[in-house]
């Protein structure tokens, strides 16, 4: 079960906010993708401007890699706190690239040093300082006994975008420096299949990829770690496509705002972290019962309040499944990986185009934005319309009664229809009512609405299963712990089926029950403090899970540790 | 055909409430407007919010949106954004947008934002039973301040003028006429109108014989493009006289063109 493990090679580099750590650790995967590896990287980051310790981690491999090790191999410290801060993550034999400034502070407690001047480099090239790391992308080159001319290539790729002349200029400098002290090189079998090992995207990307992919056509949103970077994109990516994308006075604008487009017949999506959506609740509710399609991206960090706000959390699950006042039927999916991300927000998207509902696409920093190789086909998915009116004219009603609960749409601007939304209850034509005969036949015509997603089960994957499918041992958990879920499954001491929950509302509880039937040992994975899946496994098929793992520190769950604390159940 | 702008709803207003005069102005606006080939009707949206005011959604026979209370003004701005072809006004109260829902008034008077607001400012929330809202008098007395408000009431036009709305004006619920003919401006001007329209509640504040007195035409020398003389009437107190009219209107690129 340790096959693959130990080609697998860790890097962090860490310096303070504003060093261009993030981007650094991009650089690095897009190094390592262009080459032929797949790899996975998170960054780390406290939630101010200058200053702090940040890092980013990358872990990368000829498989597909799916979370980052702690385990380090190779650590690029642009400051001496980054080496005290990561020196018990270091792996024996690893090689610290350090800042030439900081190095005799850090000699003491570090064997494998190798002093770096990065900032010294930047100077005399003429790079500003936010570029420094890239010396030490030349640097790990050469001790992967990459040719400098391939070097240089590879980096005008991957600078491509922000002016790669001076980046290369800074790779050639690193790679000269260790070159000319005398550095040891470690070369490694490179990937010879021909091909990169895909795009490095992160999750919030994806996200947008998929919604783009379904027929977004406005965006909607206000800044809130970590789901900005969806917003950032698009606002930027949007331009050409005609796409609209605002940022309004706050996240009860947003999603009023996205409703309005929405009744008005354009496909928009909004998108924030936990505590905008728990602003935009009565939104929500407003959404249910007048039947506006509306996609809310929610991006989970850790609670309560403002909590700790740029780290990770899966606290949210079941405040989302319940999220709003009043009952209405709803669609919540949680994404695992990076290209679930794509899947499931295009998936969202048409969900609430065809089922006339609000559709949640539930994601978390540690998925939101880490960054993985992956191959995604944006034709993959396209957009459901829904059920459109045929020829809507003086007798069309927006919220007729019908046997499947979807009331053809229509927009305002249709010749001699009258089109009526509103957030009362209401008679077929959309005025409100307080008649209890027609209060509650709407309510059932809303709920109707769930046959049509149960009957949708069979075609989506609501649950998936990997690992070993045959074991007597089940794993279940959602969202971003995939990721260290299965990585953590090379480093288990039995066999176990590893069961992932996509669909969270509606549930599909007989596919869940289905696969942990005849189970001898479940355990339960989640980053939360009170079990919310098992919780809604335990509500939904009455099975109750003993064995949890638990993690509400901020921190993602990394895959050695985890695999340690599941071999403690087995 | 006639243009038929009324709905089977039956009218919950209180009998002889001044909401039902702006009703009639409205439609009285509509239709003179579409009889000119001005307005197709089907290219019409009416937002309301939630008070007494919102009950109108029920009463016109046109697309409507009838939103959560305090929120209806991003859902049109919305809908505008969605397709520009729309002619796009909302209904809105003190308590809706002056109360619960401020910064949504402010911030579309800002962004310029091609609606026109509709505000039954009665000065109180009339339909949880009379309270006082931003703009009720001090020494209110109401459900929740049974010994009088203590607040200094809020100006929505002064306001509306210093968030950058590029046309403000007042008018008297009772005076149908005006209030029809500024409605159709306002739905003529290009950008972000608002239109706070007096109207007292005749159950829980009413105000009929005190505006009645005090309400005055603005000269007939006002120019409407002097923002300093808007500001000068917006800052009237209400106790000596009120003028109506339209108090500020000039051109600027809306929101919705910015960013097409």
């Amino acid at each position: 079960m340790n096959a693959g493990l130990s080609t697998l090679r860790t890097i962090a580099i860490g310096g303070a906010a504003g060093d261009g750590i993030r981007e650094a650790g991009v650089n690095f995967s897009e190094f390592l993708s262009e080459i032929g590896f797949r790899t996975f990287s998170s960054f780390d980051y406290p939630s101010l401007i200058r200053g702090g310790h940040n890092y980013a981690r990358i872990t990368y491999g000829e498989d597909i890699v799916r979370a980052d090790y702690r385990e380090l191999d190779v650590l690029i410290a642009v400051n001496d706190d980054s080496v005290r801060k990561h020196l018990d993550e270091l792996n024996e034999n690893a090689l610290v690239f350090v800042e030439t400034t900081y190095a005799p502070n850090v000699g003491a407690i570090s064997a494998q040093l190798i002093p770096l001047p990065m900032k010294q480099i930047a100077e005399e090239v003429g790079a500003p300082q936010v570029a420094r790391t890239s010396s030490s992308l030349g640097a790990y080159g050469y001790v992967l006994g990459i040719p400098l001319d391939r070097l240089k290539e590879i980096a005008h790729t991957v600078f491509a975008n922000v002016g790669s002349d001076i980046n290369v200029q800074l790779v050639e400098r690193g790679y000269r420096h260790v070159e000319e002290l005398g550095l040891q090189q470690q070369p490694i079998t490179l990937p010879n299949h021909g091909r990169t090992g895909g795009e490095v995207m992160d999750g919030n990307k994806a996200i947008a990829k998929g919604l783009l992919a379904a027929g977004l056509e406005a965006y909607v949103g206000y800044p809130m770690t970590p789901s900005t970077s969806t917003l950032q994109f698009l606002a930027r990516a949007g331009k050409e496509r005609g796409l609209k994308v605002i940022h309004p006075e706050d996240e009860i604008a947003v999603l009023n705002m996205a409703i309005g487009m929405a009744y008005a017949g354009k496909r928009a999506a909004v998108g924030t972290a936990n505590g905008g959506v728990a602003l935009m609740q009565e939104t929500i509710s407003m959404a249910g019962v007048s039947e506006v399609p509306c996609v809310i991206l929610e991006s989970m960090r850790m609670g309560p309040a403002t909590g700790v706000a740029t780290h990770t959390s899966q606290g949210d699950l079941l405040f989302t499944i319940n999220v709003a006042h009043g009952e209405f039927p709803r669609f919540v999916v949680a994404p695992g990986d990076v290209e679930e991300c794509f899947e499931c927000a295009a998936d969202a998207m048409n969900m609430a185009w065809k089922y006339q509902i609000p559709a949640i696409i539930l994601s978390d920093k540690q998925l939101s934005e880490s960054y993985m190789s992956v191959e995604i086909d944006e034709d993959s998915k396209g957009p459901d319309l829904g059920k459109r009116a045929e020829a809507p004219g003086s007798e069309y009603k927006r919220y007729a009664i019908t046997d499947d609960g979807i009331s053809p749409l229509a927009f305002p601007g249709t010749p001699e229809a009258v089109v009526k939304a509103t957030s009362y209850e209401h008679i077929e034509e959309g005025d409100a009512t307080e008649d209890p005969i027609i209060v509650k036949a709407q309510q059932d015509k809303r709920f109707r609405k769930l046959e049509g997603l149960y009957a949708d089960f069979a075609w989506f994957p609501t649950v998936k299963t990997y690992g070993d499918l045959d074991a007597d041992v089940a794993i279940i958990f959602w969202g971003s712990t995939k990721g260290a879920v299965l990585e953590a499954h090379k480093q288990l001491k039995t066999p176990a089926k590893l069961v992932q929950v996509l669909w969270m509302e509606p549930f599909d509880a007989d596919r869940v029950k289905a696969e942990l039937a005849g189970m001898r040992v479940v355990i339960d994975v989640e980053a939360n403090h009170t079990a919310q899946l098992a919780a809604l496994i335990r509500q939904k098929t009455s099975i109750e899970i003993h064995n949890k793992v638990l993690k509400y520190d901020a921190q993602p769950f990394t895959p050695t540790e985890l695999a340690r604390e599941i071999n403690a159940f087995l | 055909m006639a243009l038929n702008l009324a709905t089977d709803n039956k009218i919950t207003w209180c009998p002889g409430c001044p909401n039902s005069q702006i009703l009639v102005a409205f439609r009285q606006a509509v239709t003179e407007m579409v009889d000119t080939k001005e307005l197709e009707i089907h290219n019409l949206v009416a937002g309301a919010g939630v008070g007494c005011h919102g009950k109108i959604s029920d009463y016109l026979r046109v697309n409507t949106f009838n939103g959560l209370h305090g929120r209806i003004i991003p859902v049109l701005t919305g809908v505008k954004v969605a397709n520009p072809k729309l002619t796009v006004v909302g209904f809105s109260g003190d308590g809706d947008s002056f109360s619960e829902g401020l910064s949504h008034v402010c911030h579309a008077a800002q962004r310029n934002s091609d609606i026109s607001i509709f505000l039954h400012n009665n000065q109180t929330f009339a339909l949880t039973t009379g309270q006082a809202t931003t703009t009720s008098p001090v020494g209110f007395k109401g459900g929740t301040t049974p010994y009088g408000s203590v607040d200094e009431p809020w100006s929505p036009t002064l306001m509306m003028l210093a968030s950058g709305a590029t046309f403000v004006a007042r008018t008297f619920a009772s005076n149908i006429q005006m209030t029809k003919e500024v409605m159709q401006e306002a739905m003529r001007h290009k950008g972000f109108a608002f239109v706070d329209i007096i109207q007292p509640c005749i159950t829980f504040f009413d105000t009929r014989e005190f505006y009645t007195k005090r309400v005055k035409d603005l000269p007939k020398t006002y120019k409407p493009d002097d923002l300093n003389a808007a500001f000068a009437i917006a800052r009237e107190p209400l106790d000596k006289k009120v003028h109506v009219g339209i108090l500020y209107r000039t051109d600027k690129p809306s929101f919705e063109e910015k960013i097409a």
